[in-house]
């Protein structure tokens, strides 16, 4: 017996779990994924957009960096599965981006003075 | 009692989870790191593109955008359309690599094939794109050693491009393995993990996209 049958989970050898592992939920259809295509689409697009449009920098510097955030999170989120796959897996790679975003920080607050 | 196949009981792990998809994560979040420093350091060095330019070495002046400085008018190197082109074209190649997955998961061999083909042709377009920006800014006067600006741009995007770069060549050997028959549904996992590094790969690009040729200072 294994360890994740004796937590009960539905592991790999587990009949169930050889088509969906633990902590898995079932991905999404062709359909959503196509949506989902749009949408960034539409998010890029609309980041072009805001170049172009001349408004001052700091709302174009927000919403550039808003819609930025968007599309990274939708492509993480759904494409990549990591809404429905183990939340083990989620602490993983948000552990990654918390370290980047204090890496950022920390560079930025020491030689980046004036950046913007 | 029914018993799972010999393959899968060797893959069963403590966490439930497959250990090729955690290393996979590891790898991701490690990959988070090392982009975010080349970033990071573009950020801070951009500037430095000014600095033979304040200098009065007007034949040095290489700006990302459209500059005019002391009165004369620089053409910017950043074509912000073609690059959209691009970003768009790597965008799309993370639709058909998740719809080629959604392919092979129902057994679609047919379906999975186009898909990862379109998604293999997309990021040698887009690769293609890469090597003829790089060329135009050479031809420019921006090189590696121009400047700081020059270094930390072609060292950010062009590790990005060399990422792009084994991740077709990743999908074009799925794609052999599949015409070879060695790639079913029960292999479904290798398309996963090639897709995750190649979706990971394209919200890179949307970073490098918004903030080091959108953000102008």
């Amino acid at each position: 017996m294994t360890l994740s049958e004796i937590r009960g989970k539905k592991g790999p050898g587990h009949p169930e779990g050889s088509a969906r592992r633990a902590g898995e939920r079932p991905h999404p259809g062709p359909r959503l994924y196509v949506t989902i295509g749009v949408i960034l689409a539409l998010g890029e697009a609309s980041e072009v957009a805001m170049f172009y449009a001349g408004l001052p920098q700091w709302p174009t510097v927000a919403v550039l960096v808003a819609l930025m955030v968007v599309n990274f999170f939708m492509v993480v989120l759904w494409f990549m599965h990591l809404l429905f796959d183990n939340r083990f897996l989620s602490s993983l790679f948000v552990g990654g981006l918390v370290l980047t975003g204090a890496l950022f920080v920390v560079v930025l607050a020491t030689l980046g003075a004036g950046l913007f | 009692m029914e018993h799972a196949p010999a393959a899968e009981r060797a893959l069963e792990t403590g966490t439930g989870i497959d250990n090729r998809k955690l290393l996979m994560w590891l790898f991701l979040a490690s990959e988070c790191l090392f982009f975010g420093s080349l970033i990071a350091a573009y950020l801070v060095y951009r500037g430095d593109h000014e600095v033979p330019c304040r200098a009065g070495d007007l034949a040095a002046c290489v700006f990302p955008t459209d500059r005019t400085v002391n009165g004369v008018e620089y053409e910017g190197l950043f074509d912000i359309p073609f690059t959209s082109v691009s970003a768009f074209v790597l965008l799309m190649s993370s639709v058909s690599m998740v719809l080629s997955l959604a392919a092979i998961q129902r057994g679609d061999q047919r379906g999975f094939r186009v898909w990862l083909m379109t998604t293999a042709l997309l990021g040698i377009v887009f690769v293609g794109g890469q090597a003829f920006e790089f060329t135009e800014f050479h031809e420019k006067g921006l090189s590696l050693g121009t400047n700081l600006f020059g270094t930390t741009f072609f060292v950010t995007t062009g590790f990005h491009g060399a990422h792009v770069t084994v991740g077709v060549l990743i999908l074009l050997s799925l794609l052999v393995m599949s015409f070879r028959g060695r790639l079913g549904q029960a292999q479904s996992l290798h398309v996963e993990l090639a897709g995750l590094y190649w979706h990971f790969v394209d919200v890179v690009f949307v970073v490098i996209f918004s903030l080091i040729y959108l953000l102008q200072p």
